[in-house]
């Protein structure tokens, strides 16, 4: 729209025709308080704190309903707003407690600041408060009522937000109450956006209240380690008596690829990392089969002989590795670059969720098809074929809802199942649940008989969108994904994402975390340079993938198997007599399935103890902070440099640090807690090395983005906390057809919004929720 | 039934069938009824609204907007469905008038209604009464069914190719939803809590659709004025201020009742020969003169004429006509604490001025009244009511605000005679009920 110029204290100011005078003055650093406006929300102008006066207006105007207009004259800053101002507070304070001292939201209460800034310093009120008891309403949210200022920020993010409605507001006057529709419980998603939203200590948490002061903690923004789509959790730390203990999660800064979206684990399943059973000494089997625990020291020389011998006396091939989705992307790569250069295999995997493989293959050498999440909230028309993002994919739930909302986007679905998305779906239908593969030819022209005329006129209105996001879950692989992207490139102008299942399962791939594939996707025998890059020790020979790797130890002929953060045994049911033969060493926080049935077990962080970069399923690179710590464990990262180092490895070949200088293997702590990251900054602008030790990512990360295909991202606007989005595009794929029949090895782990893998068990709050929900869908049934 | 009461100097128009049988339809026949209609249908929209400026009626809800100018902000042309609401949701205390319509004349709601439509082009009307006129439903849905029955509602209306539906609905007891829009928000089915405007209800009101809202008793005079011409209405009444009103007058008047009379009618005429003077002959000590959001006026101030422009230039409003009379027994500090009682209780909750401006005057006032007050609170009640005015969501915030500081400014004597635990030095004579 046309820019309108108009004047604000005397200061005059252009804006699109239209903005809300609140945001109009905001943008030019006017601050106009409010309560109930909150951008991307419909508009209340309930507070009435944003009163303004406009000429020839005969009452003050809310800024926050008010459009800008040509030549408009508007007042902020006169004694009357002042005073408006003030007396709103005077009239909002009446019946709040003044109970800050122990109230959550103390030290960062909206209500404080404004108080604070804008006046009411004593209280004229002497009348007794209106008070009621607090209430619970589900395994994470608790309301304080009299804290609460109605400014119906929850009920809308509830409403319109999510789509869930489970809080309306009942009664009237003074007595008007925030409530669960479904009585005294909340029927919804338990995403607890409505306690990050509220301005007050109204709403609060079970895992947060009454257990410390805002100010006690240290907050620090990293990624959440469940699900793909990789939110930025802010993750509140506070000493305790063995390290540094995570108390709160939230989305303090709203500064992710997530904006204003968290869900229940992002906010709550952090609590695995303060989980009783976690392990803090290194383990080794005893001659009489039991465990004992041994110093760190004797822990990695029994692990590195181990190793060693294995590679010397029976080949590298012996030697079997498995890598996690939930490790950093340094991790990952080095740990397949130790796999394929010091040990000697190729024998390296991953829990593989989905068939990255196919789609990168699918779209070689096509630039920019790959698609941001962030694409999902702006593209003018998405088809989300299969998955459940409401359960499995919550920030792209989200994305697809908001863009519904603020931009009328069409979603088009097809799916074997109801879905919650379907309400905000333009056309959706249902296909066989085996059916995937036949739709996604019946939409490249096959015709089939399965597919009726709802799947037809799905198929036109697709074909007449003039710009297209396609967004598949792991029902789609292989083969399937060719016919899905042949469609969807015969289409203008279309993007694919493919949707994986954990926080790192899309950079787990691209670090080659294939026993035929290197990183970026590049076929072994290709080696695209790499192994003059490994020292020349790289053998072509594809290695063996999870499964063969156990019917391998069952044949008595692998020495060695090395598991990183991953429990292969629960997954595919492996018994201790298939590893009767095999030395296991197991870097896990718990006794997982595969830790009981190892040799060694080593005690790792997890991903909010250390520092790195993790890749969304959208490819979207993101920066890993280090917010908590744990007296006597690991990161994966040391661990694999010091098993290396202890097989006299040349550290400097494995980690490129320290440009001449000598390794300090005792600075891990520092480099860790990513003071690097920040001295690094000025540093390199002083042409020095900042890496001084091989246990720092940023070195590992700066031979990542030197040779990985894609991930030639802006440094700089990473360690600035902006999402990088790579574009393994295949670019190092040479030869297309060496792929055709490959093996895709997925096993989609089909979690829940409360459920996430092996870690999700450690999580007593997720536990918690899962059982509440359960107990209502079955008084629901009844 | 309440009993009719009538005085000379009345002019019956809106109350011209009051107690004659009009709620039969062949008797509102007889009576000139469903003449107007015909008219209308024949002379077309135009020559309603031409007429209804003409006539120089103004809102008889309180605001006292010009009728037939509102009627004309209505786009022609709609993507969405026009409508007419009828506004019956009378909950203003001291106010009674919309209900002795519906007793007696639910034809003249429904002539007037189908009116509108025709001047705005819409097709379907609502007439919503409040939800304390309950029992006044069957009436209003005995008038409709025989309307539909003799064809004047339904497809082709009196045989023309114009098409109207009546519905109507009660409220759920909340005076909040005689605003406007929030009467809109509860006919939709949600809480009844005002919108935000711009938009106006005449470019987007009920269901999104261009509306037309008016009082039931602007909308039961719309048959009368075509019957009699917009301009021989608008000479009854005073300059800018067409026709008549219904006044409701009660408290401390000897003869309390509704009155029809003329636009601009001498207030102290009104109280002491229409309505007989104060009960008792005892002092006049107050009136409320349109109903108990308007500030109170002194007996020096009563010499002016009843219509929108002169009460208002005395300081206070003719609001819906809601005349109380108060005598020299009332302590007018119970007064103001009754009035803040029911707009506290009758505040929506949505804005924070109202909600808690409201909630704590209440407090505030009981205290005081009960002796528990001290000199600062009359300047703090003040300034609380000062400081809801104009800020509030809605108008009943600033309905709350005007009476209570009328209340302080007028009649600051009562409120120190409260002070220093003393009990209330009005109590022996405490006599007044409200409505």
């Amino acid at each position: 729209m046309a820019d309108v110029t108009l004047t604000v204290d005397g200061k005059t100011i252009t804006a699109p025709a239209g903005t809300l005078l609140l945001e109009a003055c905001r943008k030019v650093g006017i601050e106009i308080p409010a309560f109930c406006y909150y951008p991307g929300l419909s508009l209340q102008a309930a507070c009435r704190m944003c009163l303004v006066r406009i000429e020839k207006m005969p009452k003050l105007q809310t800024a926050c309903t008010t459009q800008v207009t040509e030549g408009m004259i508007v007042a902020t800053d006169t004694d009357e707003i002042h005073q408006a101002r003030k007396a709103m507070l005077e009239l909002v304070l009446a019946n709040h407690p003044l109970d800050c001292p122990v109230c959550d939201a103390g030290g960062e209460c909206e209500l404080q600041d404004m108080t604070f800034k804008y006046g009411a310093g004593g209280s004229q009120f002497v009348e007794i408060k209106n008070h009621r008891e607090e209430q619970q309403w589900s395994p994470v949210v608790f309301f304080d009522r009299p804290r609460c200022i109605l400014c119906y920020r929850c009920v809308r993010v509830c409403n319109e937000g999510m789509d869930v409605a489970a809080l309306g507001i009942q009664q009237r006057n003074s007595g008007s109450v925030i409530a669960p529709n479904d009585q005294t419980q909340l029927d919804c998603e338990q995403c607890g956006m409505c306690i990050d939203i509220c301005p007050v200590g109204a709403l609060t948490s079970d895992t947060y209240r009454y257990k410390t002061r805002p100010w006690e903690m240290t907050h620090v923004g990293t990624i959440c380690t469940h699900c793909g789509d990789g939110c930025k959790t802010t993750l509140g730390v506070r000493r305790s008596d063995d390290g540094m203990q995570i108390v709160r999660g939230d989305n303090r800064d709203k500064s992710g690829l997530n904006g204003e979206f968290l869900c229940v684990k992002g906010r709550y399943a952090f609590d695995f990392a303060n989980n009783e059973e976690r392990l803090t000494q290194p383990l080794v089997r005893q001659p009489n089969g039991e465990f004992a625990p041994v110093t760190w020291e004797d822990a990695i020389k029994i692990v590195a002989q181990k190793f060693r011998v294995a590679r010397d006396d029976r080949g590298g091939a012996s030697i079997g590795v498995i890598g996690s989705t939930r490790n950093t992307n340094e991790e990952a790569y080095l740990l397949q670059k130790v796999a394929r250069s010091a040990f000697g295999t190729n024998n390296i995997d991953h829990h593989r969720t989905t068939d990255y493989v196919a789609l990168t293959r699918a779209l070689a050498g096509k630039k920019h098809r790959m698609a941001s999440i962030a694409d999902a909230g702006s593209a003018p028309a998405i088809f989300v074929l299969g998955n459940d993002p409401t359960e499995q994919h919550p920030l792209l739930a989200w994305n697809l809802r908001t863009n519904v909302r603020h931009n009328s986007a069409r979603i088009y679905l097809a799916n074997h199942r109801d879905i919650k998305l379907q309400r905000q779906a333009k056309s959706s239908i249902q296909i066989p649940a085996d059916g995937y593969a036949a739709f996604a030819r019946f939409l490249g022209g096959e015709e089939n008989s399965v597919f009726g005329e709802d799947a037809k006129a799905l198929r036109d209105a697709l074909r007449n969108e003039p710009s297209l996001l396609i967004v598949f879950g792991s029902e789609l692989r292989g083969s399937a994904i060719d016919a899905l992207a042949e469609f969807g490139l015969s289409l203008p102008d279309t993007k694919f994402a493919c949707l994986g299942d954990y926080v790192n399962s899309r950079g787990a791939a691209d670090m080659g975390l294939y026993p035929d594939l290197l990183p970026g996707y590049v076929p072994i025998e290709q080696e695209g340079g790499l192994r003059a890059e490994y020292g020349g020790r790289m053998s072509q020979q594809a290695g063996l993938d999870v499964a063969q790797m156990f019917e391998a130890a069952a044949r008595n002929e692998l020495a060695v198997l090395y598991v990183v953060g991953d429990d292969p045994a629960e997954r595919l049911g492996v018994d201790a007599d298939a590893l009767r033969n095999t030395f296991v060493v197991v870097q896990d926080m718990f006794m997982t399935a595969t830790a009981k049935l190892a040799d060694v077990v080593l005690p790792t962080s997890n991903l909010y103890e250390k520092s790195g970069t993790v890749t969304n399923t959208f490819g979207d690179l993101q920066l890993v902070k280090k917010a908590a710590d744990r007296a006597g464990v690991r990161s994966d990262l040391e661990l694999i440099v010091r098993i290396a180092d202890t097989m006299g490895e040349d550290v400097h070949a494995l980690v490129p640090f320290g440009k001449g200088v000598r390794a300090d293997m005792g600075q891990s702590r520092g480099v860790q807690s990513g003071e690097a990251d920040r001295h690094g900054i000025w540093l390199a602008a002083h042409n020095l090395e900042p890496k001084l030790s091989p246990f720092d990512p940023n070195a590992v990360l700066d031979e990542i983005q030197r040779l990985v295909p894609g991930y030639n991202f802006d440094r700089m606007e990473l360690l600035a906390g902006t999402s990088q989005h790579v574009d393994a595009d295949g670019s190092g794929v040479m030869e297309i057809s060496r792929f055709a029949n490959r093996p895709d090895g997925a096993m989609p782990s089909a979690d829940t919004l409360f459920t996430s893998g092996t870690l999700g068990h450690y999580s007593e709050k997720l536990n918690e929720v899962e059982t509440f929900q359960a107990k209502k869908s079955m008084v629901a049934a009844d | 039934m309440p009993r009719l009461v009538s005085h000379p100097d009345e002019v019956k128009v809106v109350s011209r069938r009051f107690g004659r049988g009009a709620t039969n339809i062949d008797r509102y026949i007889e009576l000139d009824g469903y003449k107007a209609v015909r008219q209308a249908i024949e002379k077309g929209p135009e020559w309603i609204i031409a007429e209804m400026k003409a006539s120089n009626l103004r809102g008889r809800g309180g605001a006292g907007f010009p009728t037939g100018m509102k009627w004309s902000f209505v786009p022609k042309q709609s993507e969405k469905p026009k409508y007419v609401l009828v506004n019956g949701d009378e909950s203003e205390p001291g106010t009674c008038k919309d209900h002795l319509i519906f007793l007696h004349d639910p034809h003249a709601v429904i002539e007037g209604c189908i009116v509108a439509g025709l001047a705005v082009g819409a097709k379907t009307g609502f007439i919503y009464l409040r939800g304390e006129y309950r029992y006044l439903l069957t009436i209003m849905e005995k008038a409709i069914a025989d309307a539909y029955a003799k064809g004047f509602l339904g497809k082709g209306i009196f045989g023309s190719n114009f098409d109207f539906e009546i519905i109507s609905q009660t409220g759920a007891g909340a005076y909040e939803v005689g605003e406007e829009s929030a009467l809109m928000e509860s006919l939709e089915g949600k809480r009844g809590i005002p919108r935000i405007r711009p938009p106006f209800p005449a470019v987007v009101g009920l269901y999104g659709g261009p509306t037309v809202i008016n009082n039931a008793e602007t909308i039961a005079s719309v048959s009368h004025i075509l019957n009699m011409g917009g301009e021989a209405y608008a000479k009854i009444g005073s300059n800018r201020n067409g026709g008549t009103r219904l006044f409701c007058i009660s408290g401390h008047a000897e003869r309390p009742g509704v009155y029809e009379l003329p636009m601009g009618y001498n207030l102290k005429k009104m109280i002491y020969e229409v309505a007989g003077g104060v009960r008792g002959g005892r002092q006049l000590k107050a009136v409320v003169p349109g109903g108990s959001s308007t500030p109170v006026l002194l007996p020096s101030e009563i010499d002016i004429g009843m219509d929108f422009d002169q009460v208002g230039k005395a300081g206070s409003m003719l609001g819906s006509g809601g005349v109380v009379v108060l005598d020299e027994t009332v302590c007018m500090v119970e007064f103001a604490l009754r009035t803040i009682q029911f707009y506290q209780h009758e505040s929506c909750g949505w804005c924070i001025p109202c909600r808690e401006g409201t909630d704590w005057l209440k407090k505030t006032l009981t205290r005081f009244h009960a002796g528990g007050g001290e000199a600062k609170d009359i300047d703090h009640i003040q300034y609380l009511a000062e400081n809801m005015l104009g800020r509030t969501f809605c108008p009943l915030g600033d309905a709350a605000a005007m009476p209570t500081i009328a209340f302080v400014k007028k009649f600051r004597q009562e409120f120190e005679d409260h002070l220093n635990g003393k009990p209330c030095p009005y109590a022996k004579q405490q006599e007044l009920t409200l409505a």
